[in-house]
């Protein structure tokens, strides 16, 4: 250690059980981050770490052909104090040290409570019965758009459910761009969209020529930087996302470094090769509501009217920005709560800005119903969902459908080690190093992500079978299935829901 | 569980409530006598044009209350105290009736509409005053009793009417009280529903934001909500509505061999979904053009139809529908999800 590398502790380590290790190097080589590194000894080699870098990310501990490898914590042991932990101790030698913003990934960690927690689902006992899903139709089945109020308003039906999107499952692949992950991922995602009948978002890296087979299931971005959009992108997709905010960083843009814009990604955003690609703060043609109304209709002509959906983060005001996003002719509102994650974003903005998409949620499916608008817009929701359990807890307060980008990174493979910016994802998951990204294997992430989300169908289908529900669209809004625990009086409110044994 | 009975004369043939009755107490052990209730159409020919207000009231001050807020806003035709026998239930509410016009010019708003709002402003600002009934030429009779001290308490040997509905109930989610019983009833629309609706949440969430204000504790309010908002205000007719509230399943929907026959279900399952009812029921609804019942997809409540000629019976028990009828054409159970709709002949009696 040197008085240089103050801040730079790392609170994880790989630990190696030498009898079973054979010197084979292999962790040295899938480490990316040059923790481990092979030394000498007798007459082969052993692994020893640096104890500076580990992230804890396990891809030597799951790679070594031996079983030899543990990661465990290692803390930086400070004098107990409340309020100066090692965490804030570290953050602050490294930013004396760097005098740069900390840029951090994934999602936020702080300890605002996660209300998903404290919500807990009704289930039927005696006075109506449970409906077994392995006996009878459960169905998930979602259609999303803008839908008349009325039938009556209704001439033509069948240009009715052509200009919807129906969906097998409301579970969409969250807005990663072709820059921030890479082609592999976003083909797997593409191809289970397709197998599945589900949805998903490009991000705003544009789209890969390689995906063109994939946009009846798309929905393609519009971003600040407005990368990859072109008279034909504007017609090859199923629907469209102007992207305004995201959860992680609600108000701030984004900024693709010149190193990692290689060939297809500078084909792709249609930007020079090496070149920064930077996403405004704002969209410099949207500076009011009424400039948005501009670009949603900009894009409906382009497109052929194909359905417009608005992104963005959920911030104090959020339900009366979502009412003006619809009256301004939005076809669906993506609400990305503060728990969303990100490729990259400033640590302080991860952790301190927007607000969770519970809250966000449930006051935005209230305002539009209060206002009569609810119809005409989907809600899509995101930004810290987790699981099964989650996703059915977002349906009853009000969503249409959620979308889940965390989560797919985590079934190819990551483990949360927030390192995603630095471009050395040791998964080959958010990082296009031709060497790292080709160590995800495109039918593997298939495979995996088609598990996790037939293992989250079938955990629905139960919740609502255990529920005597076999339609989920009785279950949407249904916030009578939902109780509080740990809430008070506020947080019942916005959420609205009872609290347990009312 | 809850015990549910009906009978529609398709001539329009009038007659006592004698027979819906014996129905009724026959299937007594599928209520805990917590609440009962019939409604009758066709039982006043003389004010068939007014809207019959039938008030229940906890206190005279609540009586007051709405015969006031009735007064203010409507041509009161006829007043009259809701003839009782106290002496088979001597715990209850104050029973009036009133047939009344809506004071509004045609143009400025639909008088049904006004009718609608009025009632709702009745059961939600009028502290202990519930408006029980609130069509034409039809009332609605309801309790804390058992089948047979309901009947005898409202004196129903004296009614005579063309479609007869009844209730029993065996309240499980809710309190067992007078707004609480069954039928559920809003301008034309009589409910009688067996079961739990576990859509509740969601349909009264829609319902509210159509400026519906459900205030009786009970889930089958929703429904005659909901038959109201399809078919009056949307323009739904009754098999679509129908359809909506008990919609086929998605994997059905699609498989429908005509494009336009899908396209049309699959719109009104989207447009519609917040209206669906999911859990178990069996539901028979009244309204002013006949009867109709319909039960859950899964068919979780039973649900049996008698015909004859003349009439058509339903029941929740087929040993119910012979203690209205012994001599029927056919006996059919109706299968989960199918609905069973009966319109009086074209050229059925005028009342």
């Amino acid at each position: 250690m040197s008085i240089s590398k103050l801040g730079l502790q790392s609170t994880f380590r790989p630990t190696f059980d030498l009898e079973l290790c054979d010197g084979c190097g292999q962790c040295a080589s899938e480490c990316t981050f040059n923790e481990i590194k092979m030394v000498p000894h007798g007459d082969s080699q052993i692994p020893v770490a640096n104890r500076r870098s580990c992230g804890a990310c396990h891809r030597c501990e799951i790679m070594c052909p031996r079983g030899a490898i543990k990661i465990i914590e290692d803390p930086f042991v400070t004098r107990p104090h409340g309020i100066w932990t090692p965490h804030h101790i570290n953050r602050t030698h490294l930013q004396a040290s760097t005098g740069s913003v900390a840029l951090t990934g994934f999602g936020a960690e702080t300890n605002v409570p996660v209300w998903w927690d404290r919500m807990l689902f009704n289930a039927c006992q005696v006075t109506n019965p449970s409906i077994d899903p392995q006996r009878e139709p459960m169905e998930t089945i979602t259609y999303l758009g803008r839908k008349p109020v009325s039938f009556r308003e209704v001439d033509d039906p069948s240009a009715l459910v052509n200009r919807l999107i129906p969906v097998n499952i409301p579970v969409l692949f969250a807005p990663m761009s072709y820059g921030s992950i890479n082609l592999n991922l976003q083909k797997a995602m593409a191809r289970v969209a397709k197998k599945l009948g589900l949805l998903w978002y490009t991000g705003e890296g544009g789209l890969h020529k390689d995906l063109y087979p994939f946009t009846d299931w798309a929905i393609l971005q519009v971003a600040s930087g407005r990368f990859g959009v072109s008279p034909d992108y504007l017609k090859m997709g199923r629907a469209y996302q102007i992207k305004i905010g995201q959860g992680a960083k609600p108000g701030i843009g984004g900024h693709l470094p010149g190193e990692k814009v290689l060939e297809g990604i500078s084909e792709t955003r249609m930007i020079p090769l090496h070149s920064d690609a930077i996403s405004p703060a704002p969209q410099h043609d949207i500076y009011s509501i009424e400039d948005l109304r501009l670009l949603i209709y900009a894009i409906k002509e382009a497109s052929g009217y194909k359905p417009v959906c608005v992104k963005i983060a959920a911030v104090h005001n959020v339900a009366a920005i979502a009412s003006g996003i619809v009256s301004a002719g939005a076809d669906m509102v993506y609400l990305d709560g503060f728990r969303g994650g990100t490729g990259a974003a400033p640590n302080i903005v991860r952790d301190n800005v927007g607000i969770p998409i519970e809250i966000a949620l449930a006051v935005v499916d209230q305002r539009l119903r209060e206002e009569g608008i609810r119809s005409q817009a989907s809600i899509v929701a995101a930004g810290g969902i987790r699981n099964s359990a989650d996703i059915m807890k977002a349906i009853a307060l009000g969503a249409d459908a959620v979308a889940v980008g965390t989560a797919v990174l985590i079934a190819c493979g990551c483990h949360g080690c927030q390192r995603c910016s630095s471009g050395k994802c040791p998964w080959g998951l958010t990082t296009n190093d031709p060497e790292l990204s080709g160590r995800l294997d495109v039918d593997w992430a298939e495979d995996r992500i088609t598990n996790l989300i037939k293992a989250w169908h079938h955990e629905i289908q139960e919740i609502m079978g255990l529920n005597g529900i076999y339609d989920i669209g009785s279950f949407r809004g249904n916030r009578l299935l939902l109780r509080g625990v740990d809430l008070d009086e506020k947080e019942l409110s916005l959420l609205g829901i009872k609290y347990a044994g009312e | 569980m809850c015990g549910i009975a009906g009978l529609i004369s398709h001539q329009r043939e009038k007659e006592t409530g004698e027979r819906i009755k014996k129905a009724m107490v026959l299937q007594n052990d599928r209520g805990n006598g917590l609440g009962a209730g019939y409604a009758a159409y066709g039982i006043y020919p003389v004010y068939r044009d007014h809207y019959a207000f039938q008030v229940m009231a906890e206190t005279s001050f609540a009586l007051n209350a709405v015969s006031e807020l009735l007064h203010n806003n409507f041509w009161v035709a006829h007043t009259e105290e809701i003839a009782v026998w106290d002496k088979v239930i001597t715990d209850h509410p104050l029973f009036m009736r009133y047939f009344v016009q809506p004071k509004i010019r045609e143009k400025e708003s639909n008088p049904d509409d006004f009718v609608m709002e009025k009632v709702m402003h009745i059961n939600t600002s009028i502290d202990g005053a519930f408006v029980c009934s609130s069509g034409k030429n039809m009332g609605v009779f309801k309790g804390v009793g058992t089948p047979k001290d309901i009947y005898e308490f409202f004196r129903l040997d004296e009614y005579h009417g063309y479609c007869w509905i009844g209730h029993n109930r065996f309240p499980t989610n809710t309190p067992g009280w007078w707004g609480g019983a069954h039928p559920f009833n809003l301008l034309g629309f009589s409910i009688v529903h067996n079961g739990e609706i576990s859509s509740y949440g969601i349909n009264k969430r829609y319902l509210e934001a159509n400026g519906y204000i459900c205030t009786l504790l009970t889930d089958t309010e929703v429904v005659a909500y909901l038959l109201d908002l399809l078919i009056r205000r949307h323009g739904l007719s009754i098999m679509d509505a129908v359809t909506v509230l008990a919609p086929p399943y998605w994997s059905t929907a699609k498989r429908y061999s005509d494009p336009k026959q899908r396209d049309k279900m699959i719109g009104m399952k989207v447009i519609y979904e917040p209206a669906m009812l999911n859990g178990p029921f069996a539901i028979l609804a009244g309204f002013d053009g006949g009867l109709f019942s319909i039960t859950d997809n899964t068919k979780l409540r039973p649900m049996t139809v008698g015909t004859t000629s003349e009439y058509t019976y339903f029941a929740s028990e087929v040993s119910a529908l012979y203690e209205m009828e012994q001599d029927f054409t056919q006996v059919v159970t109706p299968r989960a999800g199918q609905p069973v709709i009966v319109k009086y002949h074209t050229n059925a009696k005028g009342d």
